[in-house]
This record gives structure tokens, C-alpha cells and sequence, in this order.
């Protein structure tokens, strides 16, 4: 086996040995644990961006899995330790790295309470969402699935705001009613095939043929999958879990945790059961469409700034909904779809939208934090006038915010683009409410954010010299994601690339 | 026919018997310096038996046709010492201060732990009733040892009467079982049962006997009706002592409930199915919903481990009695969870008993801010807190995926789904511990950890992990065991 074979078995266990290691030093050397923290998590990080320059050149065009390691784990019923990844699964690994480095750089300078537990915990976490991404077996993502739940819970619970302990509950709650039930269908998928593997199942898709046994399976999966998503009525834990965590815990929630979600529908939902999935894609479809309009109405009745970040994720994430139902929901029968690759094309838009809102939001939950630090409050009243005082902030805010809306030049246009692109040719009428949410998603950025922080009177009774412009520490947190912003803005192929394959293999291979 | 060339199979009781004499010899006799060391003789006696159980592994004899000599005998042996390990390194600082008859309670504890080896080899009804009331009378004691403690005296008459009627009923049951066949012996029953050879007109016996019997059973692993006593015992009994209760001695209940429902009654099965199905559904929720209101962390345990059995009788209900045995077949569900539960919940009660020992309290309130004043208690709680509520990578998650897994192949798809539900519920309770240890601040001085505790709870830790993230030898070792009773 080569040496890359091994890479993605250090990507995956790098933190956990780091995390390891943070837990034996002494918990006084505050600094020392922080340094390590940080440097350790770079070498998942470089070594995910050595493995996408491999992947470019080598497996770009590749039908199946790359750097595949597969090792029979539990062999009484089957379980192997099977790992490997696509273009999706690359990407979002590469996200996650990309985002926990940056996120325990900037905690670095903003977490001074129980630090080593802190830092054990987010590399302890960054393994359990590394392997969701990475594993082909279902026990195995399942597992990693739940392990990455608890430090989550922990992070929010300790060091969260002052409705931290509801929020925290409500999340593990929430999120573990979905994934038992997920658990039992996974149960379920291996007892009718006698095989928990992804790769071998998404080849036998069980159930084929028996849509109702099929649909309590697909109903089982997609409760785990959109609850963690997550999509309208699922979503009441959201905004209180990321509204009530500290920064760099909603970062990794908004930008990676919820991805989780999404990428199970591409990895497990579609491959394996596709004839239930078909069956049931329009109310996907709708699910999308609701989450899209209704989130972004409710961030509009927000006061305050983090709480309605949160909000306008549940819109977001319904963008990759919309376009994951209507690539499948193109396959209907009877359904008329003009052009053959749009199905393609919106899948490639729900795929590059979870990149992008991984980049997007979390660089806005940063920016949230930023603030938060030196005002105290997120209370969108009592701001004002920023834009004079802290211009560096409103520049970073304000690139930020446009990726966010869907101007074209910056990241976010393109999955918008994609996915209603996709979906206009199969669900037009849906497409067209969902457009609804673009606009919508205008109003809140412009009018409630831009305008009434970084227009306006400036309070200077109330703020004086409290609001102070950006640090240099955080100049560095945030400029990643910035020029990630711009680049895949203005050159989107460079991702899309990557997704594309996972795209046609997952919709070539369905039967 | 007794032939003695064959007690060689039962060393690991003659062994554990010669060390509680020793035990007791030494406490009377011995020096002080030796007396000391009483723990640790009872240790070496448990240890050496322990090799003893796996040694014999793989025989498949009877002895005088009363006692089975099967992997199935020796893997719930291999439980019960090493729960007695545990719970006899958490009593080494537990014990002085309390009383100072020390030496009678490790020689207790050895006799218990003897008890229980010989009620999970018993093919007999007669020896069934022995091994059992054997264990009833010395947990009856160790639960009110410390006589000075009015609570433990209130826990030790209170599962004194109910252990009185339960196996009084249960006799009952056996008598009627004998009365219908003629025989006591399990095996002979399944012959004449399955033969139809019965008393005439006395057919209708048979049900109420399987009742009665699951009264006996039910009241040794706390199954819901049978339970009342648990909590109050689990909680007024001398912490080590509610560890051993909670596991060991629950795991006997469950050993019997299977060796005696699939080897003497497969002709009823579908009777004691519905039965157990009924039963475990209750409880679960009984338990569970119980636990959600305990403010004493003790308690709340206690009813865990109620809820926990229910979870445990799944597993007897979904099994097919396939040979060989399914990928997911129910007894070795039984097998591996029981394995997994003993530790995990061991070390909760342990954690619960060295923090009593510097608060002087189990009161939920009492645990807010653990984490400052003892990182390793609250840390270990965590992992064991995880293991209990079923959350992956711990023992605790394998069991449930095995038992869980068991019912969907035998399509029990609403007590899966029960199950399901209950363990979410179920996480409202576990998690408040982790809440108060870790979330809410609180005050105190640190709280120090004597060695042996220590060295019990890393055990506990490292198995948890273990179990949840290494299963396959485990999981073969609990299906060979299963097998063997099968196949007897």
C-alpha cells in the first residue's frame, strides 16, 4: 500500500493523539497547551491540502474512492474500519482542518477560562467530524457521528452565554433523537443486505423494490440527517445552540456540524436508497423551500446579530436541500427535464453550498465574535455608525456579508446560481419561491445588519473608545476565508472540479 | 451418578472458598501486618479463580448432573469476580472508619461471589433455588453490615422481605414445574415438556410456574414489577455493595432467566416471550421515567440500572435459537451488554462511593463543579455516564447495538422502537450528572482519590473503552458462551 494510502489514518487520528497529549500537560501552562493546540492541528491541515493537489492531479476523474484503507474491524457482524474519500468528502475535510486551525487561533486570544479542557476538547471534536466525512462504513460513521456530539455539548455547555446549559441539552437532545433513528435503519440496511459497507451498499441498494419497508428506512436516515441539517420544523435547536456557544463553537457548528447533515444525504440517503428517495424527493424539494423563505423571514425579525447569523443558516442550508431534491426529483417518473445535466448542476450547487456557507458563516460567526468581545451585547439596536470607527471591521464585515447575499464575484453566488439553475428546469415553481429567499436574504443583510451597525449615528456617549478596530490576531483569523471568498468567487471551477465527479458517480451509479 | 474425577471443573469455587477461609483465618489469627493486607489476600483469591473460569472455558460437561461445567457457567463467573475486584478495592478505603469487622466483610464478599458461581452453573432446579437463596442470605448481610447505619439496616430488612417472598414464590414455581414432570432437572423438563408427557388435565400448571419463576428471576435482576426494593437498597446499602448488587448479583438474575427459560422451557417459549416482552417494556419506562425526577445521584443509579435490565431482557426476547448462532442474536447481545454494563456501572457506583466518602453526600447538587475539585472523578464519571446513556466508542453503545439489533432481525420493530426512545429519555437523567459536574460552578475543597479506588476505576475506564471500541474478542467470547448453553 502507498503512503498516501496511510494519509487520510494520520488526517483522522492526528487530532485525537493531539488532544491526548493537551490532557496530560499540566493545566497551568495556559499558553503552552494553546501553542500546541494550534500547531498540532496545521499538519491535518497541510496534509489535506498535500492530498487535494494529489487528488487533482491523480484521482479527478476517479469513479470511486481514493486513498481507500480497509480493515475488518468487528467481524461478527460484519463492521469494517473502512475509510476514504471523493471530491465532496476531500473538500469538506479540507474545511474542516481549515476552519479548526483558524478556530483555535482565534480562541487563543479569546478563551481564558479551563483552557486545557478547551483545547482537548476541539481537537477531540475535529476527529469525530473528520470521521463522518472519511468513513465508507455505516457503524463507523455512526460512531463518529455521536462522538463528535459530546465535545460539542461540553463546548457549549462551559463555555457558552448565559442560556448555555437549555442549549446545550436541547442540542445533544435534539440531535441524538435523530441519529437513534438513524441507528436503527443503518440496523435495518445490514440485516436485509448482511453489510454495513457504504461503497457496497450504495451497489445492492437494499429495499430496492419495497418502497414502503424502503420508506421507514429512508425515514429513519433522513430524521438523523435533517435534524443535524438542519431544515424547517427541525430546527428550533439551532439558534440556541448557536446563538448560546462560544465563537469558534457556532464557527464549527455553522460551518462544519451542519454540513454533517448534508453530506449524509450524498454519501448514505441517495446512493443506498434511491428508490425511496425518488419517491419522497419533492417533499425534500419543499422542506428546502420552506427552510430557504422562512429562515430568511425570521432573520428579519431578529434583534440580535448572532441569533439572526444563526437563522440565516437554516436559509442557507436549504439552498443545498432545494438542490439535492431536485436533482433527485428530476428522476421522477414523468418528470420533464429540458436539459439532461440538471441534475448535475444543482447537485453541484447544493455541494459547492456547503463549502461556501462552511467559509461564509463561519467567517461571519468570527466577525460576530469580534465585536461581541469588545461591545458586550449583539443587540442590533444599541449599534451604529461602525463603519467610520472601525473600517477595517466593516471592510472584512462587508465582504463577508456580500459572499453571503449572493454577489456575483464572490463565493456565494455561484452554489446560489447552481442550485436554481439546476432546480428551474426541474421544480420550476419551487425554484421560483425559493428565489423569493435570495431576495429576502438581501433585506437582512443590508437593512438589518449593514445598515443599522455600520451606518447610521455613531452612539459615542455610550461606546467611547470601547470599540476599537480589528487586532492583528484577528486580521489573521479572518483573511483565509476572505480570499477563499474572493477565489472561488471569481475562479469557482477550482472547487467545482472537485465536485463535480462525486456528482456524476452518485447519480451515474443509481439504478 | 457422582464421580468425583471430574470436580476438578469446579476449582474456581473451591479455590474462592479456600480463600474466604484464609481470609477469615488471617482476621482471626493472623498479625497485624498481615490483617492489613486482608484486600489483597481476597484479590489473589479472586484473581486465581479468575484464571481457574477461563482456563475451563470451552468444557461442556455437567458435574453430578446438578452443576454445568460451560463457557456459559464461567463467563458469568468471570463477571462476578471481577466485579468482587472492583468492589473489594473500592471497600479498601471505604470500610475503615465504618467498621472493624473488615475481615468478615471480605470473607462475605468471597462467599457471595461463590454464590454466585455456583447459581450460574446450576442445571437443576434444586441447585437453582440453592445458588440463589446462597446469594440472597449474603447479600442480605452486606447490605446491612454497618449496623450503626440506619439506612443500610432499612435496606437490608426491606430486600430481606421482598427476597423472602420472591423466593418463596419462585419455589413454588419450581414446585409446580416438578409436579407437572416429575423431574428437576433442566434438561429432563425440555424432554418431557416438549414431549407432551404431562400430568393430564394439569397443563394449565405450567404458566403460572413460568410466572412464579420469573418472579424469582425478576427480583434478582429488578425487573419492573419486581424492582421496589432496588432503589432503596441500592441507595441505603454501603456504596461498594450497591456496585455489587447493581451488577454482579443482577447478572445471576439474568444468567438463570436465560439458562433456565431456553434449556428447560423452549416449549413455552412463545409464553415467556410475550411475558418478557411485556416486562422489559416496563421496565424501561418505568425505570427511566423514574430516574428523570432523582435529585440523589445514588438513586438516580439505581434506577438506571432498573432501566438497564430492561434493555437487558431484549435481547431473551429477540433470541431465535438458531444454531449457529445470527449476527445479531439475542444471547450474546445479553452476554457482551451484561459484560459491558458490569463495569460501567461499577465504576459509577464507585465514583458515587469515593465522592460520598469526602461530601458525605450524594445529592445532585453536591456534584455542581466536580471538574475543579476532581478532574479524574468527573472525568471517568463522564466516560462511564456516556457508556450508560449508550453513546459510541463505550461498551454501553455495543450492548445496546447488539440487543437493539437483535430485536429488528427477530421484527420486534415497536420494542426497538420503545428501546430507541427510552434511551433518549434516558440521556434527560445521565446528563444532568454531566451538567452538574461540569457546567454549573460550585465550591468545595479537592477531593483525593485513595489508590486502590484509583486503580479500580482506570480498570473500569479502560474496559469501557475497550469493550465499545474493540468488541470483536469480547463479542466471540460471549457468543461461544452462549453457544454452549444452547448446545447443552
Amino acid at each position: 500500500m502507498s503512503f498516501n494510502a496511510w494519509m487520510l489514518t494520520i488526517i483522522l487520528f492526528w487530532p485525537l493523539l493531539a488532544s491526548l497529549v493537551i490532557l496530560l500537560l499540566p493545566s497551568e501552562q495556559e499558553q503552552q497547551i494553546k501553542n500546541f493546540a494550534i500547531w498540532s492541528s496545521l499538519l491535518p491541515l497541510l496534509l489535506t491540502s498535500y492530498l487535494l493537489w494529489d487528488y487533482g492531479i491523480n484521482h479527478l476523474l476517479a469513479a470511486g474512492f481514493a486513498y481507500s484503507v480497509n480493515i475488518l474491524w468487528i467481524p461478527q457482524i460484519n463492521v469494517h474500519f473502512h475509510i476514504g474519500v471523493d471530491g465532496l468528502g476531500l473538500v469538506m475535510v479540507f474545511l474542516t482542518t481549515l476552519l479548526t486551525t483558524l478556530s483555535l487561533w482565534y480562541s487563543k486570544g479569546v478563551i481564558h477560562k479551563r483552557v486545557k479542557e478547551y483545547f482537548f476538547l476541539f481537537l477531540f471534536m475535529e476527529m469525530g467530524m473528520l470521521g463522518v466525512f472519511l468513513s465508507l462504513d455505516l457503524v463507523l460513521f455512526y460512531l463518529f457521528w455521536e462522538v463528535g456530539l459530546v465535545p460539542m455539548y461540553l463546548l457549549i455547555g462551559i463555555w457558552g452565554g448565559k442560556n448555555r446549559l437549555y442549549a446545550s441539552i436541547k442540542f445533544f437532545l435534539y440531535t441524538l433523537t435523530g441519529s437513534v433513528a438513524m441507528l436503527l435503519a443503518f440496523i435495518a440496511l445490514y440485516l436485509k443486505s448482511g453489510t454495513f459497507d457504504i461503497v457496497e451498499l450504495s451497489k445492492l441498494h437494499p429495499f430496492q423494490g419495497d418502497i414502503v419497508l424502503g420508506s421507514i428506512v429512508f425515514f429513519g436516515i433522513f430524521l438523523g440527517f435533517t435534524i443535524k441539517l438542519p431544515a424547517w420544523p427541525f430546527h428550533t435547536w439551532l439558534p440556541d445552540a448557536h446563538t448560546e456557544a462560544p465563537t469558534a463553537g457556532s464557527v464549527m457548528l455553522a460551518g462544519v456540524m451542519l454540513k454533517l447533515g448534508a453530506f449524509g444525504y450524498l454519501r448514505i440517503l441517495l446512493p443506498i436508497l434511491p428508490q425511496a428517495f425518488i419517491k419522497w424527493s419533492m417533499l425534500v424539494v419543499a422542506l428546502g423551500v420552506i427552510s430557504i423563505v422562512y429562515g430568511a423571514f425570521v432573520c428579519i425579525a431578529q434583534d440580535d446579530l448572532k441569533r439572526l447569523i444563526a437563522y440565516s443558516s437554516v436559509s442557507h442550508m436549504g439552498y443545498v436541500l432545494l438542490g439535492i431534491g431536485a436533482a433527485v426529483a428530476s428522476m421522477r417518473p414523468g418528470a420533464i427535464v429540458a436539459n439532461a445535466n440538471s441534475a448535475a448542476i444543482a447537485l453541484n450547487g447544493a455541494a459547492l453550498q456547503m463549502f461556501n456557507h462552511g467559509i461564509i458563516t463561519g467567517g461571519l460567526f468570527f466577525l460576530v465574535g469580534i465585536i461581541y468581545e469588545r461591545a458586550h451585547t449583539r443587540d442590533l439596536g444599541v449599534f451604529g455608525g461602525l463603519s467610520g470607527k472601525t473600517p477595517y471591521y466593516y471592510g472584512l464585515f462587508l465582504v463577508t456579508a456580500l459572499a453571503s447575499l449572493g454577489l456575483p464575484g464572490l463565493a456565494g453566488f455561484w452554489a446560489e446560481f447552481f442550485v436554481f439553475r439546476g432546480a428551474f428546469d426541474i421544480v420550476r415553481i419551487w425554484a421560483i419561491v425559493g428565489v423569493l429567499g435570495v431576495i429576502l436574504t438581501a433585506a437582512y443583510i443590508l437593512w438589518r445588519i449593514v445598515q443599522s451597525v455600520f451606518l447610521g449615528q455613531f452612539d459615542e456617549e455610550r461606546w467611547g473608545n470601547k470599540l476599537t478596530d480589528v487586532e492583528p490576531y484577528e486580521k489573521v483569523t479572518m483573511w483565509p476565508l476572505v480570499i477563499i471568498m474572493v477565489i472561488v468567487g471569481l475562479y469557482p471551477t477550482i472547487v467545482v472540479n472537485f465536485l463535480n465527479q462525486t456528482s456524476i458517480n452518485i447519480l451515474s451509479k443509481l439504478p | 451418578m457422582i464421580t468425583l474425577d471430574k470436580l476438578y471443573l469446579l476449582s474456581p469455587e473451591f479455590i474462592l472458598l479456600i480463600a474466604a477461609f484464609l481470609v477469615l483465618g488471617i482476621d482471626i489469627f493472623g498479625k497485624r501486618r498481615w490483617q492489613k493486607a486482608l484486600p489483597y489476600w481476597t484479590i489473589a483469591g479472586l484473581l486465581l479463580s479468575m484464571v481457574a473460569s477461563f482456563w475451563l472455558m470451552g468444557h461442556k460437561e455437567t458435574v453430578t448432573d446438578t452443576m454445568a461445567a460451560d463457557s456459559f457457567a464461567y463467563y458469568f463467573q468471570l463477571i462476578g469476580e471481577m466485579v468482587v475486584v472492583l468492589v473489594t478495592l473500592a471497600l479498601v478505603d471505604y470500610l475503615p472508619g465504618r467498621t472493624h469487622q473488615q475481615g468478615e466483610f471480605y470473607a462475605l464478599l468471597l462467599f457471595a461471589a461463590i454464590a454466585i458461581m455456583v447459581a450460574v452453573s446450576a442445571t437443576d432446579l434444586i441447585m437453582v433455588y440453592l445458588g440463589m437463596e446462597f446469594l440472597s442470605i449474603t447479600s442480605y448481610v452486606l447490605v446491612g453490615f454497618l449496623r450503626n447505619d440506619k439506612r443500610a439496616n432499612e435496606a437490608a430488612i426491606k430486600y430481606f422481605l421482598y427476597g423472602a417472598v420472591a423466593s418463596a414464590v419462585m419455589l413454588y414455581g419450581m414446585s409446580l414445574l416438578y409436579g407437572l414432570t416429575g423431574t428437576t432437572n433442566l434438561a429432563a423438563i425440555a424432554q418431557k415438556l416438549t414431549a407432551g408427557n404431562l400430568v393430564s388435565g394439569y397443563q394449565w400448571l405450567l404458566f403460572p410456574a413460568l410466572l412464579f419463576l420469573t418472579v424469582g428471576f425478576g427480583y434478582k435482576s429488578s425487573l419492573v414489577p419486581f424492582h421496589q426494593w432496588a432503589p432503596d437498597v441500592y441507595d441505603g446499602a454501603p456504596t461498594p455493595v450497591s456496585a455489587f448488587l447493581a451488577t454482579a448479583s443482577k447478572g445471576v438474575g439474568f444468567a438463570l432467566l436465560i439458562r433456565v427459560f431456553v434449556t428447560a422451557l423452549p416449549a413455552v417459549k412463545i409464553d415467556w416471550v410475550a411475558l418478557l416482552y411485556a416486562l422489559s417494556v416496563l421496565t424501561m419506562t418505568v425505570g427511566n421515567f423514574v430516574a428523570l425526577r432523582q435529585t440523589s445521584v445514588k438513586r438516580m443509579l439505581a434506577y438506571s440500572s432498573v432501566a438497564q435490565a430492561g434493555y437487558i431482557v431484549i435481547g431473551l426476547v429477540a433470541f431465535n435459537g438458531k444454531v449457529p448462532f445470527t449476527a445479531f442474536n439475542g444471547v450474546s447481545g445479553v452476554l457482551f451488554y451484561l459484560l459491558a454494563y458490569a463495569f460501567t456501572n461499577a465504576g459509577a457506583f464507585i465514583v458515587v462511593g469515593a465522592i460520598e466518602e469526602h461530601t458525605g453526600s450524594t445529592q445532585m447538587d453536591d456534584y455542581n463543579g466536580l471538574v475543579k475539585r476532581s478532574p479524574f472523578l468527573a472525568g471517568v464519571f463522564l466516560i462511564l455516564l456516556l457508556s450508560l446513556a449508550g453513546v459510541p466508542a463505550t461498551g454501553g453503545f455495543m450492548g445496546k447495538f447488539m440487543v437493539f439489533g437483535a430485536a429488528l432481525a427477530e421484527q420486534f420493530y415497536i420494542l426497538a422502537l420503545i428501546a430507541i426512545i427510552n434511551s433518549v429519555v434516558a440521556v434527560g437523567y445521565y446528563f444532568k450528572v454531566i451538567k452538574a459536574m461540569f457546567f454549573v460552578p460550585g465550591e468545595g475543597p479537592a477531593i483525593a482519590v485513595a489508590k486502590p479506588t484509583r486503580y479500580a476505576l482506570v480498570i473500569t475506564l479502560a474496559m469501557t473503552l475497550l469493550l465499545g471500541i474493540f468488541p470483536s474478542w469480547f463479542l466471540h467470547i460471549a457468543t461461544t458462551s452462549g453457544l454452549a448453553m444452547v448446545g447443552l
